[in-house]
């Protein structure tokens, strides 16, 4: 009976282990790349374009079918010798600029590029004016307070029984 | 002095309701529908096997002097079988439809449209799904309308409803039907 148990173990870790491996094969899309460079190439690629269906993840990250249908097309593309910025036009131009994860500069995308950088200067330039005021008005003040509680203080003896 | 003080502590304020104007705008919007890069270009190229006429191919100059729905479906995409009897019924009503099979194998595709009826006039055979990429498709169902210079002027994405259908897709087909043969197809 224990062998008779320790078999069907045995066979069950078989079993577990194969459909891992299984599916671990099916996950990984397998390209075939003449130079290191251009597996580079095709990584560096596949990172900064976005997988249109999963929207936040990379081409890379992604293994939805669309993502995978993009991979292989960018692959064949590379190896009919396009460039990097001729793959990326070819994909703006049947998805939109949502497909790059660098959007290009046009008036659209404005305030997405400058926002940070005006939030930024108009922030450091208040909080500046601001410290100048600061730095600036005390040593005005000052002698009017001190005259005016001088003058409290002197009231206030003068008022003194002696 | 004063009144500047006041307006410089009401600036949040203004900060503030014109951030929650800009978020309250996106609220509703569903991010998954993205704007189409296709709109007010032409069909792309293609030249692709008719499902279930054995032999005989369709090209997209083919398609050229009609306004039609193109309508991308598959037998695998469950949102499909949802919109098929929207579709079904205006075919009934003379609205013209081509079907774009997407990503399929034709005995399935041809066994579905047996069992759930037919509304394509004609239905594009795209089992490696290169012309789905070229429309630059991200999903199914998708329906593109096309005017009769081959241009397309409007991308739905999802299931097309007997709502949206008489809210958007109508009018546009009827507004493009109307125009006719303009001057954007001539340049």
């Amino acid at each position: 009976m224990p062998i008779l148990l320790s078999v069907l173990k045995i066979g069950f870790i078989v079993v577990l282990l194969s459909i891992k491996a299984l599916t671990a094969e099916a996950a990984i899309d397998v390209y075939d790349f003449n130079t290191p460079e251009q597996e580079k190439r095709f990584q560096t690629l596949t990172e900064e374009l976005r997988c249109p269906k999963c929207q936040n993840q990379t081409l890379a990250d992604s293994n939805a079918d669309i993502s995978k249908d993009l991979k292989a097309r960018i692959y064949t593309l590379m190896s009919e010798g396009k460039s990097d910025e001729e793959i990326t036009d070819y994909l703006v131009e049947r998805y939109g600029d949502f497909v790059r994860y660098r959007p290009p500069v046009n008036p659209l995308t404005l305030l997405l590029w400058f926002g940070p950088l005006v939030l930024f200067l108009s922030t450091a330039f208040i909080l500046l004016w601001r410290l100048r005021r600061m730095t600036k008005t005390p040593p005005e003040d000052t002698p009017t307070d001190a005259t005016r509680l001088h003058d409290v203080i002197r009231q206030y003896s003068d008022h003194t029984p002696q | 002095m004063n009144q500047k003080k006041t307006w410089l502590y009401l600036l949040p304020l203004l900060v503030f309701v014109v951030l929650g104007a800009l978020l309250l705008n996106s609220l509703g919007k569903d991010p998954q529908l993205l704007p189409s890069a296709k709109i007010g270009k032409s069909l792309p190229n293609f030249k692709l096997p008719v499902l279930g006429e054995e032999g005989s191919f369709i090209s997209a100059e083919q398609l050229k002097g009609q306004v039609f729905m193109l309508n991308v479906w598959a037998t695998w995409c469950p949102s499909c079988r949802i919109e098929h009897p929207v579709l079904n019924q205006l075919a009934a009503e003379g609205v013209i439809i081509y079907g774009l099979n997407y990503k399929d194998t034709p005995d399935d595709a041809l066994n579905y449209l047996q069992t759930l009826g037919n509304p394509y006039k004609k239905v594009i055979s795209d089992t490696r799904g290169d012309l789905g990429l070229d429309l630059g498709v991200y999903g199914a169902p998708e329906t593109y309308l096309v005017d009769a210079n081959g241009i397309i002027i409007y991308r739905h994405v999802g299931v097309v409803t007997q709502e949206n259908w008489l809210s958007t897709l109508k009018p546009l087909l009827e507004q493009s039907r109307h125009t006719g043969t303009d001057e954007r197809g001539k340049k």
